[in-house]
């Protein structure tokens, strides 16, 4: 079986069809073996080298990054009175880019979790990545809230820790279950990746040269050797884990959305809420894996393992949890003009329409409603540009959706001299920009230091896993020659 | 440790390299009788496990998973209540004290950190990891074992274990390389 080497003819001749004999695209390139896998995807941080281009965005990362972390010194020190929250507009952008970082970091776990349990195989290879990114927008996600109390050297408080004062949280407050399933799933996120990158760590370690880069994988892999009995045990974990995870991500934005569904705002006040807000999650969550890995994808010549099968999954993902955001801005001005009967509610959607915000509220139908019916065209699901730009204009979508959803339902009371306005300061700006600064440092540093793709989990999709001459499995040369 | 110092040799290795051949190899070796050897894979291959006998029941991180999510499910219900109701009763507008619809919210989350953790933290604890030192790092070649290489350890531990006979057995199901591993 001379296949099982890596046949370097084989894989520099011109690429043979990326598509089956039902014109499907195929999940992973054809020729490939574990070898090979094993090799371009562990080259990508051990033989490449640190491209150019990598310390430009690193230094573009970092400067906005050092922007966050001047506000947020300026904040410790005057308090939040620095950014332009106000009465009434008591969450402003800070609570906006807490729920658009969280939501973001659903598709990471919807992949690695809910698409385990479906046994979707296409997840396997855009499953660390998106992992990854749900870890950094939770960190980035965190960042807002804590620092919205203004004092957040006593952030210890929000949890029931004993204390000589004899208080404890009210666990009657969504905003303690937020503190709960926020931090239970930053918890479970960072279990669940690590977990999933022990295997690959020691194939770091075995492939590293240097004897330095070999301890420090070695000391993350713990000693991985591939055992039988561990990997049955580890498959079991992962199962459960993914088990865990993936109430856990419904309920962590059914959370977040009780915080203002339990509130009696207009506009918040609806039980819509809480499916409305995960949807929207996956929804901002796949844009920004399709934001973060088309780029990847070509930067780092990972075409064989990304192909357009992916992409277009998540575009057709995208495009469906688009339709559910849509229907629930349907319903939201049903419920306010019709159902409800409450003068408050309907001035409210009014408002939301025409009032001050209205440019807001219309460039988010646009960019959410609009922007997404493009993806019915398979021609523009298999258009990486086209696809580039949609992912951004539904991230940008999705922002705008939380920001309607916060600004605009505080900004006016119930009474009319309690009414306001809000406009963001330079600190708020810089520490939404300093967020995202954060975020792509955090993801460049990732692809430098560990394998974007899992590995033996890409292996087990090749036929050769399989057991050649299995009656029921195409042999290997089958295989590639449909 | 006093097993090692008891076998100074650990076992026998052999290598193959397709997981079919691993797999043959695995047959013939528990149909001979050998029941203390363990294979290394660069991925899971769930029959490999079946045949060495590692049955689904030998796996305790479901039951340890089960036990975690329980301690979660009391303790987060009990925590909530306690603190609503004992330690700091808050009289909102004559609304009880314990109201338990109130802190499912807490006690899920907890169930699912609790199960989670224990999960992880079971699985890693009944694989002995971490475990930096291991006799079968000593192969020669062992490194592909988390590449493209597929490994069969019939350990000096089994009854049956003779060096000789291992080593033939091996050489009859195609194995690459058969090297004894030192203890």
């Amino acid at each position: 079986m001379s296949n099982y080497e890596t046949d370097a003819a084989v894989l520099d001749a011109p690429s043979p069809p990326m598509v089956n004999r039902f014109g499907e695209w195929l999940i992973i390139a054809p020729g490939h073996t574990f070898d090979s896998i094993t090799e371009k995807i562990s080259n990508v941080v051990l033989q490449m080298g640190t491209p150019r281009w990598w310390f430009g965005a690193l230094l573009i990362g970092m400067a906005f990054a050092v922007g966050l972390f001047f506000a947020l010194t300026v904040l410790v020190f005057k308090g939040i009175g620095i950014w332009g929250n106000n009465e009434p507009v008591g969450w402003a952008w800070d609570i906006t880019n807490f729920v658009w970082w969280i939501g973001i970091g659903h598709a990471g776990t919807l992949i690695s979790a809910i698409l385990l349990l479906l046994k979707q195989e296409w997840r396997t290879t855009i499953s660390r990545f998106s992992e990854t990114m749900t870890i950094f927008a939770v960190m980035c996600a965190g960042l807002f809230p804590i620092f919205h109390t203004g004092r957040p050297w006593v952030a210890y408080w929000l949890f029931p820790l004993p204390n000589t004062m004899g208080v404890w949280p009210q666990f009657k407050s969504p905003l303690v279950w937020d503190v709960f399933a926020v931090s239970t799933y930053f918890t479970l996120s960072v279990v669940f990746w690590y977990i999933g990158l022990i295997p690959d760590l020691s194939t770091m370690r075995d492939r590293a040269k240097s004897s330095v880069v070999k301890k420090i994988y070695g000391t993350f892999a713990m000693g991985w050797r591939g055992s039988t009995r561990h990997w049955s045990r580890y498959e079991t974990t992962c199962l459960l884990l993914a088990g865990l995870c993936t109430p856990l991500v419904v309920s962590v934005h059914s959370v977040v959305s009780m915080d203002f569904a339990v509130g009696i705002v207009p506009g918040w006040h609806t039980t819509i809420f809480p499916p409305y807000f995960v949807a929207g999650a996956v929804y901002s969550g796949f844009a920004m894996v399709l934001t973060l890995v088309l780029p990847a994808r070509k930067l780092f010549h990972l075409e064989d393992f990304i192909t357009m099968r992916h992409i277009e999954s998540m575009a057709k993902v995208m495009l469906a949890t688009g339709l559910i955001v849509g229907y629930a801005y349907v319903f939201e001005p049903f419920f306010g003009l019709v159902y409800s009967g409450n003068r408050y509610e309907k001035f409210l959607i009014l408002n939301r329409a025409f009032g001050p915000y209205a440019p807001f509220y219309w460039t988010l139908i646009l960019c959410n409603v609009i922007t997404p019916q493009f993806l019915w065209w398979r021609k523009i699901r298999n258009n990486i540009v086209l696809l580039f730009i949609i992912s951004i204009v539904v991230n940008i979508g999705m922002w705008l959706e939380r920001f309607v959803i916060i600004a605009v339902s505080l900004h006016r009371d119930f009474l009319s001299s309690s009414w306001g306005a809000f406009r963001p300061t330079i600190f708020d700006i810089l520490t939404f920009a300093g967020t995202l600064g954060l975020f792509l440092t955090l993801m460049l540093l990732f692809v430098r230091a560990v394998p974007t793709i899992p590995m033996f989990e890409l292996k087990t999709s090749l036929p050769q896993a399989h057991r050649v001459g299995h009656p029921e499995e195409g042999t290997f040369e089958e295989e590639v020659a449909s | 440790m006093n097993e090692v110092k008891k076998y100074p040799i650990y076992g026998v290795m052999a290598e193959f390299e397709t997981s079919s051949d691993l797999i043959t190899a695995t047959h013939q070796a528990f149909d001979k009788g050998y029941r203390v050897m363990d294979a290394y894979t660069p991925f899971p291959i769930e029959e490999v496990s079946e045949t060495i006998g590692f049955h689904r029941h030998h796996n305790k991180v479901p039951l340890i998973t089960l036990i975690g999510g329980l301690c979660g499910l009391v303790g987060g219900y009990t925590l909530a209540t306690f603190a609503a109701s004992i330690w700091f009763p808050l009289n909102i507008a004559g609304r009880p004290f314990v109201a338990w619809p109130m802190f499912i919210p807490v006690t899920f989350e907890c169930t699912i950190l609790l199960a989670g953790l224990s999960c992880a933290i079971g699985m890693l604890v009944m694989n002995g990891l971490p475990q930096p030192y291991h006799p079968v790092f000593n192969v020669p070649g062992f490194n592909l074992a988390t590449n493209n290489r597929f490994f069969l350890c019939i350990e000096a531990r089994d009854p049956m274990y003779d060096e000789d006979a291992v080593m033939g057995l091996f050489r009859s199901v195609n194995a690459r390389e058969v090297t004894r591993v030192d203890g």
